[in-house]
């Protein structure tokens, strides 16, 4: 979810702005990543070579190094800093930073361990679900705000959304009690991870109810939840929901792309594609 | 038939919604009974920088066809950004030949990819038999050209929307160019089948499936 939000401008007026491409050049940022004099720069050097897919030792190692950085820090206490190349690494395809991400689960700062944690999910390697699960420790009960802050205790959407992808079946029964979260948020990043990890439709069919609902923030969230699992069910009602086509657009190519792991364009169209295809259509 | 009295009933209640939500059941309501009366207050709203309302407006624009081509292209002059970008849409849907240079402009270069994809999804819509027939040859190559281009666009989605404007391309064309519709399956095949990505392949697939069962 919030990967998407991060990645992809949301189509409010008329349309999608492509990002802007940065003046800086590959060089330019990983010596800015380097140099330790001004954070700004540094800060910014960490988001860059993410959003531009730098997968270069140099960027690794400076990144790495910023997981471990002391200077930067927020008036919360947080790290700044360590959050912008938790993510950075999650783009990287780099497994043997895995280590180091774990490692960030532990942080103080509830946003470095939120990166970390959708890092890992998109690294997709299945060491990180040992250390993910007992950050789900106390269940829901555990689950609460925390006074004074906009977050709960843990990052829960991000470590039950890394929990499904990377195929935790083992945690299913932890993650079940989720569905009855006080938030929805939750409830859907639950829904989305026993999909996953079952294929039973019921949890599916929850996402679709969601596209239902009065709040256009969490239709656009389940949107993107239905894309990331590939639940061909709701391919009519991602079509009909009250959101922009782009959302619906990126949701129904999920589906579709889920669809097509599992066949080859050779044999030639199943009716599913076909009838994705049509409802994407009519949404340009 | 609805009476020009309700009509400007419907107007009224459209310049006078005073929520977002009031305007959008307003201008829903005046798109819906498709007069032409309501284009030029349509037209207005695109400029309202509403979402809900523009989308509900764009689609009454293009229910109401062609008597909306050219006030929407006398008045885009005028518009800020967002409103071009809307009347964009309603004429990528309405199809009229009048509207075909700022389509093909906009799907080569518009900086919203929304835009770029609604025109040349657009460009495949264009009702050929409005135009004067000694000008369809050279505009329908024109419009294959600029396709072409456009598929190969840095986001999937308008290379996506290329595709879809291709295939309709091919379907509409065959009346009049039989020899472009072999062109453009032949496009499809070589150039635009190697996509990385998938879902533009798959809808490749599905056009050249269409396309090769024409006539």
């Amino acid at each position: 979810m919030s990967n998407f939000q991060e990645n992809s401008q949301v189509d409010s007026s008329a349309g999608n702005i492509s990002a802007d491409g940065g003046s800086l050049t590959v060089e330019e940022a990983i010596a800015n990543l380097k140099q330790r004099e001004d954070p700004s720069l540094r800060y910014y050097a960490a988001w860059w070579l993410g959003r531009f897919r730098v997968n270069e030792p140099a960027a690794i190692e400076g990144l790495l190094e910023a997981l471990q950085d002391e200077t930067d820090r927020a008036p919360d206490g947080g790290y700044p800093l360590r959050r912008n190349a938790a993510k950075a690494l999650g783009k990287l395809g780099e497994r043997r930073v895995v280590p180091a991400l774990i490692e960030c689960l532990k942080c103080p700062d509830y946003y470095v361990r939120e990166s970390a944690a959708q890092a890992l999910e998109m690294l997709g390697d299945n060491r990180a679900i040992s250390a993910l699960i007992p950050l789900l420790d106390g269940g829901v009960q555990a689950a609460q705000k925390v006074p004074g802050k906009p977050h709960l205790t843990q990052p829960y959407e991000a470590i039950l959304e890394a929990l499904g992808t990377l195929g935790a079946v083992e945690a299913a029964s932890i993650i079940e009690p989720f569905l009855d979260h006080f938030t929805e948020k939750v409830q859907y990043a639950a829904a989305r991870a026993m999909y996953q990890l079952t294929n039973n439709s019921i949890y599916g069919e929850r996402l679709v109810q969601a596209l239902e609902g009065n709040d256009l923030q969490l239709r656009r969230s389940a949107l993107m939840d239905l894309g990331a699992i590939g639940y061909l069910g709701a391919a009519e009602a991602i079509a009909e929901t009250l959101a922009e086509n782009s959302l619906k657009i990126i949701s129904l190519k999920g589906l579709l792309e889920h669809h097509l792991e599992n066949s080859s364009l050779e044999e030639g169209l199943s009716q599913e594609s076909l009838r994705i295809m049509k409802l994407m259509d009519q949404l340009l | 038939m609805i009476s020009n009295e309700e009509v400007r009933v419907l107007i009224q209640g459209v310049e006078t919604a005073d929520s977002s939500d009031k305007l959008l059941s307003a201008v829903k309501a005046l798109a819906a009974v498709r007069h032409e009366a309501a284009i030029p207050t349509l037209i207005d709203v695109l400029r309202y920088n509403n979402p809900g309302a523009a989308v509900a407006a764009v689609d009454g624009l293009i229910d109401i066809g062609e008597p909306t081509v050219t006030p929407i292209l006398e008045q885009l002059d005028g518009y800020n950004y967002g409103a071009r970008a809307w009347a964009t849409r309603a004429l990528a849907g309405i199809g009229d030949p009048r509207a075909l240079d700022l389509l093909l402009e906009a799907a080569r270069g518009d900086f919203a990819l929304s835009v770029r994809r609604a025109a040349a999804r657009g460009l495949g819509n264009i009702i050929w038999s409005k135009m004067p027939i000694n000008e369809v040859k050279s505009q329908q190559l024109q419009t294959l050209e600029t396709l072409l281009q456009v598929a190969q666009d840095p986001e999937w989605v308008v290379r996506y929307a290329a595709v879809v404007g291709l295939q309709n391309l091919g379907m509409s064309a065959t009346s009049f160019n039989p020899d472009l519709l072999h062109h453009i399956i032949e496009q499809l095949r070589d150039k635009i089948m190697d996509d990385p990505d998938i879902a533009v392949r798959a809808r490749v697939n599905m056009a050249l499936q269409i396309l090769n069962a024409q006539p």
